[in-house]
């Protein structure tokens, strides 16, 4: 969606035809009081997100410290952490991408590769898949709550289960992602491999997954800060608890840092929304980081056919 | 599946035949090795598995829901005001909560598509290349930042200096206008994006067209690109909407919890999302009713925006122009 494409690169050498045509006609009252309304338009979301980064900066660096990452949990402000929310983070994360990322990728390989578009449930499933791309999130965490219910688990706390919720929630981003990836990669590069012999397994496996692996990491990497910044359908699952120790395991009790930062904000005490703030600012930085990167390889690895 | 992948594409290959490929056909294939037939099938379970999900998405809510209107009748959710399931006299009228998410969608539109527009038809028409190359980037950044962040800025900030201290208005610390607006800055980026997609895919002959008839650049901005990508800008505006209706995190924390019919947008109000987010803090056994509500509510929010979502789909293909 944001990629600056060559594409998009020539359709600005063709814009600039109309930069150079008709300088007087640019200046009437009319047109220059419509520039500065987009100008205002852009304005607006951009003073929100300076705002609200000053803001929370603000509020919440005095309190970024190493109680944040040492301590647990505490009605009292001064002596509380959010060790457990950060290690339930990860481990959430970790296991969404473990269940998520290669039963994404083999569903794009799949329908970009094998599938037969003319059959009727080929078309099913892509049809589905962006539907479900706009399904609400916390859909996600009843669809988890209630197929734990149907499974007879009392323990609906658990870290698979929220895996599970946030996993349903981006495989379709990571399907569509890695399904633009794999047709980025040129045909004559199977067509290639196919010629000397080997199969359509060999080429996909050899040739063009690894030709096309930073885009799906580029669009895997994206999936999963979503995927990291998400309460809601862990809301659901009860993420909202109090835990005096780490999370250590797939079945273990959990808590993630946005759901950390609910629960302070949800609290009247100003100490606790400084609380707020700083682990806002560590969750942000985090996915700062993760989508910096995404972007890097996705600017590293900008190969001309 | 090798079989019938080999038929049309493989055909053509054959020598003597005069057949051309389709463009995008493969014209090379080959013999699957002992065992490829195995992972091709699993492939193919992991594409079903989307369909599984949906399916799953329908059952998981549909049991419960089905459990809630043996007990309430269907008109009585759907039309009746007063939605106190956790009192005495318990009444399960669902429109104060859908109530509160219209006004909450109203708002957040009214405050994403004429900016999010706005930002649309300067990045495609009017921002030189440089300039658009790091605009881009921090509108991304917007949409990069977790709701629950939003939800803490609406309530920390934007209530208390934007819209008391500002413009003065007579709202608490929660109200619809406050989580509304927020709400509304968050769903720029995905408005302004899409829309812009969908202008940037207009053809240049157009905009030459029209500046050889002499319009100036805003004039061929809103009478031609804008009509041109009309229904990208349509399926961008509903994404937005679709959006709204389901997030959670900024109306649980900035729009308040009192369930009520909402006649102002200064007035707090639990939406549908708020409902579930709280009831599901609450540790309701399975099977209880109050269990089986939250699935209700969450089956009419889930056809709401399926709704949404399949109008969008008509929009499209109904003002859709080939170029």
């Amino acid at each position: 969606m944001a990629l600056y494409t060559p594409q998009a690169a020539a359709a600005d050498a063709r814009r600039t035809v109309l930069t150079t045509s008709g300088r007087s006609r640019e200046r009437t009252p009319r047109s220059l009081v419509f520039v500065v309304l987009l100008w205002f338009s852009l304005l607006v979301a951009f003073a929100t997100l300076v705002a609200l980064l000053v803001h929370t900066l603000v509020d919440g660096l005095p309190r970024l410290d190493g109680r944040l990452f040492s301590e647990y949990p505490s009605s009292r402000p001064e002596e509380a952490g959010a060790r457990p929310a950060v290690l339930g983070s990860l481990w959430v994360i970790g296991t969404t991408a473990v269940l998520a990322v290669p039963l994404g990728v083999a569903a794009a390989v799949h329908l970009e590769e094998f599938a037969d578009r003319d059959k009727w449930w080929n078309r099913l499933i892509e049809v589905n898949i962006s539907n479900l791309s706009a399904v609400p999130a916390i859909i996600y965490g009843m669809l988890a709550l209630g197929s734990l219910a149907l499974l007879g688990v009392t323990q609906k706390n658990i870290v698979v289960g929220g895996a599970v919720a946030l996993g349903m929630l981006i495989l379709p981003v990571i399907i569509i992602s890695t399904r633009e990836a794999l047709r980025a990669v040129p045909r004559e590069l199977r067509d290639g491999s196919l010629a000397v012999g080997a199969s359509d397994l060999q080429t996909t496996w050899r040739i063009t997954l690894p030709a096309a692996l930073p885009g799906i990491a580029t669009g895997t990497i994206l999936a999963l800060s979503r995927a990291l910044g998400e309460a809601a359908p862990l809301l659901l699952l009860g993420g909202l608890v109090f835990l005096s120790f780490d999370p250590n395991g797939l079945l273990s009790q959990f808590t993630t840092m946005p759901i950390q930062i609910f629960s302070w904000t949800s609290q009247p005490q100003a100490e606790f929304h400084t609380l707020a703030a700083a682990a806002s600012i560590l969750l942000m930085g985090i996915l700062l980081l993760m989508n910096g990167t995404a972007i890097y390889i996705r600017n590293r690895s900008q190969k001309r056919w | 599946m090798s079989s019938t992948s080999t038929t049309a594409a493989g055909r053509a290959a054959v020598p003597g035949r005069l057949a051309a490929p389709a463009p995008g056909t493969r014209i090379l294939r080959s013999g699957n090795r002992p065992g490829e037939a195995v992972v091709r099938v699993l492939l193919r379970l992991a594409a079903f598995l989307s369909v599984a999900i949906t399916v799953g998405i329908v059952l998981s809510l549909l049991g419960p829901a089905l459990d809630f209107f043996s007990e309430v009748s269907v008109v009585e959710f759907l039309t009746g005001t007063r939605w106190t399931p956790r009192f005495a006299d318990a009444s399960y009228g669902v429109l104060p909560l859908v109530t509160a998410t219209a006004w909450t969608t109203l708002i957040a539109i009214a405050v994403a598509v004429p900016f999010g527009l706005g930002s649309a038809i300067y990045l495609s028409e009017y921002a030189p290349d440089r300039v658009r190359r790091i605009l881009k980037p921090v509108l991304e950044l917007l949409a990069g930042v977790p709701t629950v962040v939003f939800g803490y800025f609406a309530l920390t900030w934007f209530a208390p200096t934007v819209l008391q201290r500002f413009l003065s208005l007579e709202v608490g610390p929660f109200s619809i206008l406050s989580a509304g607006a927020v709400m509304g800055v968050m769903i720029i980026p995905t408005v302004a994006s899409l829309s812009e997609d969908a202008m940037s895919a207009v053809p240049n002959a157009l905009r030459q067209g029209s500046a050889a008839l002499g319009a100036n650049r805003m004039q061929t901005s809103l009478r031609v690109v804008f009509p041109a990508a009309f229904s990208g800008i349509v399926a961008a505006i509903v994404l937005g909407i679709s959006r709204a209706v389901g997030e959670t995190m900024i109306v649980t924390i900035a729009g308040g919890q009192l369930v009520q019919m909402v006649s102002s947008p200064l007035q707090q109000g639990a939406t549908m999302t708020t409902f579930i987010a709280n009831a599901a803090l609450g540790d309701s056994r399975v099977g209880s009713l109050e269990y089986n509500t939250l699935f209700a509510v969450g089956l009419l929010l889930f056809f709401l925006t399926l709704i949404v979502n399949l109008v969008a789909i008509q929009l499209v293909r109904r003002f859709r122009q080939e170029y």
